[in-house]
């Protein structure tokens, strides 16, 4: 079955020296990303299934397997919606996260 | 007989914001008028009005007397609770109330907590940070307690001005980012000058065996400065914006790691 991730609207995000940082307005931690992660963070619209991120997103950009990338991604995916960073969901969503506060 | 209540009023003005308390006890208002003697206010209009009112203090046998500080959003009203006081403030109406013994930390606490509500919104911010004007610009000096905030505070040389040794105020203005001088002092219980200069940099501070400056990758500046600032809310909103307004900051402001020597040579480097 296909996930879908979004983007949370209760965090800010930005781009800092070259850093992805994300600050959860639910609890104040503050996130960094690595390339991958930010790859599939920026790609988390809501509607793009999340075996499509990664083959689009990592696969072609990055010297990684493919079932390994997706089970990086599962597991990072997973976490940050441990945290209330990004949302998932077996269905496309509805409202996805525009990018929320994003700035570069 | 009808009583009368007197009411009296000490209008505190800091980082260009008026906060007009009102209160019923003349004691208490000599206590408010010497304790923030050096930042008074003649504002016709204040930007915050609270109604002070004085219970007795909670016996320390009283367990609430430790609860933790609690910032929170009830429709546009902010409820800001401590064991040792109770506020309310509606920015919209911009009058609040404060329930609280007649002792000066509470009603510090308080002004401290609206100075971060009201900055948050505006791209400023409170920090932990010792803060100094020399030559017509100011410097920061921040750290968690122990780092060197009192220490840099008492080498400081004749000709810079402490703003504040423990807790720094930062404005966002169209010329740029200015720090201010606060009453809210630490070790050295000595308030700082009301006075406010362009901001030259950012020192997180160290002590080490020599003295250096070093750059500091804009990502990691931005994660110290966060566990710097002063904010208590539980509001995402705002949390957000304290965030992006930490990001514009390290923008815009130069942050520097200053290891340092505890003595006055540490001085040569700040100009």
């Amino acid at each position: 079955m296909s996930s879908y991730v979004a983007r949370s609207r209760q965090v800010a995000a930005r781009m800092v020296g070259g850093e992805m940082m994300i600050m959860s307005g639910r609890d104040s931690s503050l996130f960094s990303l690595n390339e991958t992660a930010s790859a599939i963070w920026q790609a988390a619209d809501g509607v793009t299934p999340l075996e499509q991120i990664v083959e689009q997103r990592i696969c072609a950009e990055f010297d990684v397997e493919p079932a390994a990338a997706l089970h990086d991604a599962e597991e990072l995916v997973s976490d940050l919606a441990s945290h209330g960073i990004l949302v998932v969901s077996d269905s496309p969503i509805a409202e996805p996260g525009t990018p929320p506060k994003e700035q570069t | 007989m009808t009583a009368t209540v007197e009411h009296l009023a000490a209008s505190i003005g800091i980082g260009g914001i008026t906060v007009r308390l009102h209160v019923t006890d003349s004691t208490f208002l000599r206590m408010l008028d010497q304790r923030y003697a050096g930042f008074p206010s003649n504002d016709e209009s204040a930007d915050c009005e609270f109604e002070v009112e004085l219970v007795a203090p909670r016996s320390l046998d009283d367990p609430a007397i430790e609860e933790d500080v609690c910032v929170r959003r009830e429709d546009s009203t902010w409820i800001v609770t401590r064991g040792d006081f109770q506020a309310k403030w509606d920015p919209v109406a911009r009058r609040g109330r404060i329930r609280q013994s007649a002792n000066p930390y509470s009603i510090d606490s308080v002004l401290r907590i609206v100075h971060t509500l009201v900055l948050a919104r505006q791209g400023g911010f409170l920090v932990h940070a010792a803060s100094a004007v020399r030559n017509g610009r100011a410097f920061l000096f921040a750290g968690v307690s122990g780092a060197g905030k009192t220490t840099v505070s008492r080498l400081a040389p004749a000709d810079a001005t402490l703003l504040s040794d423990e807790i720094s105020y930062v404005r966002r203005e169209p010329g740029g980012y200015y720090a201010y001088g606060t009453p809210f002092a630490g070790e050295l219980a000595k308030p700082g000058e009301n006075l406010r200069a362009p901001l030259a940099a950012l020192y997180l501070l160290g002590k080490g065996l020599e003295n250096r400056i070093e750059p500091v990758p804009t990502a990691e500046a931005v994660r110290e400065l966060m566990s710097n600032i002063l904010f208590f809310a539980e509001d995402s909103e705002l949390v957000q914006a304290v965030f992006q307004s930490a990001c514009e900051f390290v923008e815009h402001v130069p942050v520097r790691r200053l290891t340092f020597v505890p003595d006055a040579r540490v001085w040569e480097m700040i100009q």
